[in-house]
């Protein structure tokens, strides 16, 4: 049996857990993210939590110690970090917790924060495999699983039930039948791959502001669908006129100046699903990020069309978020709009007007549990 | 501990027996000490439990935990050795350290016992703190289970936000209530817990005081809230206030006192702490250097030691400072530089070669762990010299820089500054002034300022929470940036006046 400190433990992951959530759209509006760390977990910084007290200000106490120095040299050494208020002896600064969340915890504080659904994968399903969890109780087990508790109250109900219960001498005494044992259900998981497109306009007219939130955006919707998805896959694609597959990196530092032609983006987009993504084997996320300029309304529709024919039928669902930015006119929204219409279960269009619309943005996406 | 600790056997108890011999040979005076070995998960564990191996549940424990591990695993502090004020001492020893670590804790362990045994500070505290420590737990446990955790556990940390509001003259008077009870009324209180022990003897006592009013004020629970001038104020035992005159439920006003009985355990410890650590570190050293020391481990001794006692710029090690001045009072009463005739001898250089061999020493520091704490520790022994030898300086905030800069290496405002850090434990001096503050019921504190302001924002949420076990409107007086003000919550919202 684990020590009872691992309760208060669990306890205060708990508590830290509601402190992020609480705090979660301050945090994402603030473009902070959490630092992935090498051991598949995530490393949040928050302010410690700590319990109120009458205390001394800091600033004015100051303190005392032991060096070198002249009246007015600084106190902190070059390099070393300020530590703040020191009682004397007491070696408890300030500091903030680092609080190390696996990505199932983050996902799931992103989840019920949002209260997005689970995703429902496409019903291809590539590979199964099964799992045995010891979350129930049946009649028949061996003894090492017998559950004591249980059959202790079923002997308990007999007893009472058939009147042999004496509370001046409560001796319970299970026969056969009272006898429970923890017992296995079988669950099949299906072991979903997932790829994600995702698709930016890198015009001159999408600032850093802009791209900013796009990479916001796409960290919580990376996070979201990993932790839906067993194996996944992230492509970058940018586009002015021209469209080409990049890195991450590039994806999010790049900067062109030239026109819009956004059916550029989506044909490269249509050309890597046909290569490497079979529909049938892979769940698809196409996300496209502009600012809503397009070079012509030719180009639209040749989108829309290529929309329609190929990609969105190969997708889980396509969508399309719109940053609102001081030159673009917002017009591809509404040309989707009107295309798809609001209601269109197989594209979500949502705008970003700035940091603060991040998260209802991402609600819009993932909300549908596509 | 559920067999997370064992009894230490074979290589290391024939040390401990060794190291045991030479300080009794020293004339430390001890209880038992019985030695425990664990890894490290379990030195965090008790360490997180304040050395207790069993405590109440609370999230503060799992937090402190959680960062003694990270900690430890990132390599940045490690726990070398935990001592438990009891009766026998439990000592707690790190499986994997080496043998001569282990000896040193060994050794520095058997200081900080007899320091238990003989400060007068630590007279009152129960010896027995390890099963009262476990009883409350249960206690807890089983009011948690009757009225929700998180309603129990919502109302501890409202308390815990109080803890360090204690009168420190309590520590004597305390320990006389805790004889008077032994005494004539043990049988009856036998069966409770030491918690409400402590409630039921200060009840008495507050009704022993109220006899003496020409007029009692009558039982009904209307007029307690109204009642007159309440004799009892004003008082800094802010806890012991509330568990008597708050309107609480029974469970809640056990909550307070159990909590308050283990505030009140830690307090000498809180009082002590340049000394406690100063007398151990004293002795690992000098029966280590003396006695129990080989040849092969003199560069890991000097190493670990140099370790534990490193200067800091941001603040005083009180390891370092404890046992410099142990040191420094042992050459002062070996040499005969105390007394009139020494403080009164203007030549500087007769001065500095005084000695009249009077090696009174190791007498004179015996009787100072016995007698003194951190306070009148450092206003009687400690010296220019010693300050100047120490490096010591004072530094304050300066806002231009927005830094912390070194002030001072003047005696008297060193002095002053550390004098200043160690009243109260550190803490600001809060005293209940008013429990029908207003004619309203309203609970008035005030704060004795001595210079510094409270922590503004901590301020209000503590007051947020006095005032939810109190159940009426609270209010504190203090001075904020130099101008006396009042901190009102009225139940709402917090509001600052000027006075």
């Amino acid at each position: 049996m684990d020590h009872p400190i691992k309760r208060d433990h669990t306890r205060f992951r708990k508590i830290v857990k509601g402190k992020i959530r609480d705090s979660l759209k301050k945090y994402v509006s603030n473009g902070e993210m959490p630092i992935q760390k090498g051991s598949g977990t995530y490393k949040v910084p928050m302010p410690r939590i700590e319990t109120p007290r009458f205390k001394f200000g800091s600033k004015q106490q100051g303190g005392m110690g032991q060096g070198d120095g002249e009246k007015g040299d600084p106190v902190e050494q070059e390099g070393q970090p300020e530590q703040g208020n020191e009682e004397a002896g007491n070696g408890e600064g300030n500091k903030e917790l680092d609080v190390e969340l696996s990505l199932d915890e983050l996902a799931s504080i992103l989840g019920e924060e949002l209260e997005l659904p689970n995703i429902e994968p496409k019903g291809k399903k590539s590979l199964q495999s099964t799992t045995d969890r010891y979350n129930s109780i049946g009649q028949v087990g061996p003894d090492s699983l017998k559950h004591f508790k249980r059959s202790y109250k079923e002997a308990l109900k007999r007893q009472v039930s058939t009147g042999t219960y004496d509370k001046d001498n409560p001796i319970i005494v299970p026969v056969r039948g009272d006898f429970r044992y923890r017992s296995a259900n079988t669950t099949v998981e299906f072991e979903n791959s997932a790829v994600v497109i995702y698709m930016m306009d890198v015009s001159g007219s999408m600032g850093d502001e802009q791209k900013e939130i796009v990479r916001t955006e796409s960290f919580w919707i990376n996070l979201w669908l990993k932790s839906q998805y067993k194996d996944i896959e992230i492509r970058y694609i940018i586009h002015d006129a021209t469209a080409k597959e990049v890195d991450e990196e590039t994806f999010f530092k790049t900067r062109e100046s030239g026109g819009t032609l956004i059916s550029s983006a989506y044909k490269l987009c249509r050309e890597i699903i046909q290569e490497d993504y079979n529909p049938s084997e892979w769940n698809i996320y196409p996300f496209h990020f502009s600012d809503g300029d397009n070079w012509s309304t030719d180009d639209t529709k040749l989108c829309l069309d290529i929309l329609k024919n190929d990609i969105i039928p190969s997708s889980n669902v396509f969508c399309y978020g719109q940053v609102e930015s001081r030159y673009g006119s917002g017009q591809f929204y509404k040309d989707l709009n009107t295309g798809f219409g609001q209601e269109n279960e197989e594209v979500i269009l949502s705008k970003i007007k700035n940091k603060e619309a991040i998260l209802d943005s991402i609600k819009d996406f993932l909300g549908k549990g596509k | 501990m559920m067999n997370r600790t064992k009894p230490i056997q074979g290589e290391l108890l024939e040390l401990k027996n060794i190291i045991e011999s030479h300080a009794l040979d020293y004339g430390l005076d001890f209880y038992p000490v019985v030695f425990e070995e664990c890894d490290y998960d379990t030195v965090n564990i008790l360490a997180a439990q304040g050395g207790f191996p069993s405590r109440y549940p609370h999230w503060k424990f799992g937090l402190d935990y959680d960062q003694l591990s990270k900690g430890y695993a990132y390599g940045v502090q490690k726990i070398y050795e935990m001592v438990i004020n009891t009766d026998p001492c439990y000592a707690y020893l790190l499986k994997a350290n080496n043998l001569v670590d282990q000896k040193t804790v060994m050794a520095h362990v058997y200081g900080h016992a007899d320091f238990f045994k003989n400060n007068y500070w630590f007279s009152g505290t129960n010896r027995k703190m390890m099963d009262v420590m476990a009883n409350n737990g249960t206690k807890i446990r089983r009011y948690m289970n009757r009225f929700g955790q998180d309603k129990v556990e919502t109302f501890i940390d409202k308390v815990l936000s109080l803890e360090n509001l204690l009168e420190h003259n309590l520590l004597f008077e305390k320990r006389q209530k805790v004889k008077k009870v032994e005494e004539e009324e043990f049988d009856e209180y036998d069966g409770q817990s030491e918690a409400l022990k402590s409630f039921f003897r200060s009840k008495r006592r507050y009704e022993d005081e109220k006899k003496e009013l020409v007029e009692a004020p009558s039982k009904d629970e209307f007029t307690e809230i109204e009642t007159l001038r309440d004799s009892s104020l004003p008082s800094r035992d802010i806890l012991g206030f509330l568990m008597e005159k708050a309107p609480l439920e029974d469970w809640e006003s056990d909550i307070i006192g159990m909590l308050r009985e283990e505030a009140y355990y830690f307090l000498p410890q809180r009082m002590t702490k340049i000394m406690n650590e100063g007398w151990a570190s004293y002795w690992h050293s000098t029966i280590m250097t003396n006695n129990a020391l080989n040849a092969s481990e003199v560069i890991d001794f000097a190493d670990h030691h140099a370790g534990v006692m490193a200067m800091s710029r941001q603040q005083i090690n009180p390891y370092k400072i404890g046992i410099e001045l142990f040191r420094d009072i042992e050459y002062r009463w070996d040499t005969g530089k105390f007394g009139k005739e020494y403080n009164e001898c203007q030549d500087m250089h007769k001065k500095a070669n005084w000695n009249t061999s009077a090696n009174l020493g190791r007498k004179k520091i015996f009787e100072i762990r016995k007698t003194h704490n951190d306070i009148t520790f450092i206003d009687e022994f400690l010296t220019e010299e010693f300050c100047m030898r120490q490096n010591i300086f004072t530094y304050k905030f300066n806002p231009r820089t927005n830094r912390h800069e070194v002030d001072s290496r003047e005696f008297n405002e060193i002095k002053a500054k550390l004098l200043n850090q160690l009243t109260n434990s550190g803490n600001p001096v809060i005293e209940v002034t008013d429990s029908n503050f207003s004619n309203r019921g309203e609970l008035l504190l005030k704060h004795i300022h001595y210079g510094v302001d409270l922590d503004y924002g901590q301020a209000c949420e503590t007051l947020k929470n006095i005032s939810s076990i109190w159940k009426r409107p609270c209010v504190i007086d203090s001075i904020v940036e130099g101008a006396p003000s009042r901190i009102l919550y009225d139940g709402k919202e917090v509001r600052t006046q000027k006075l």
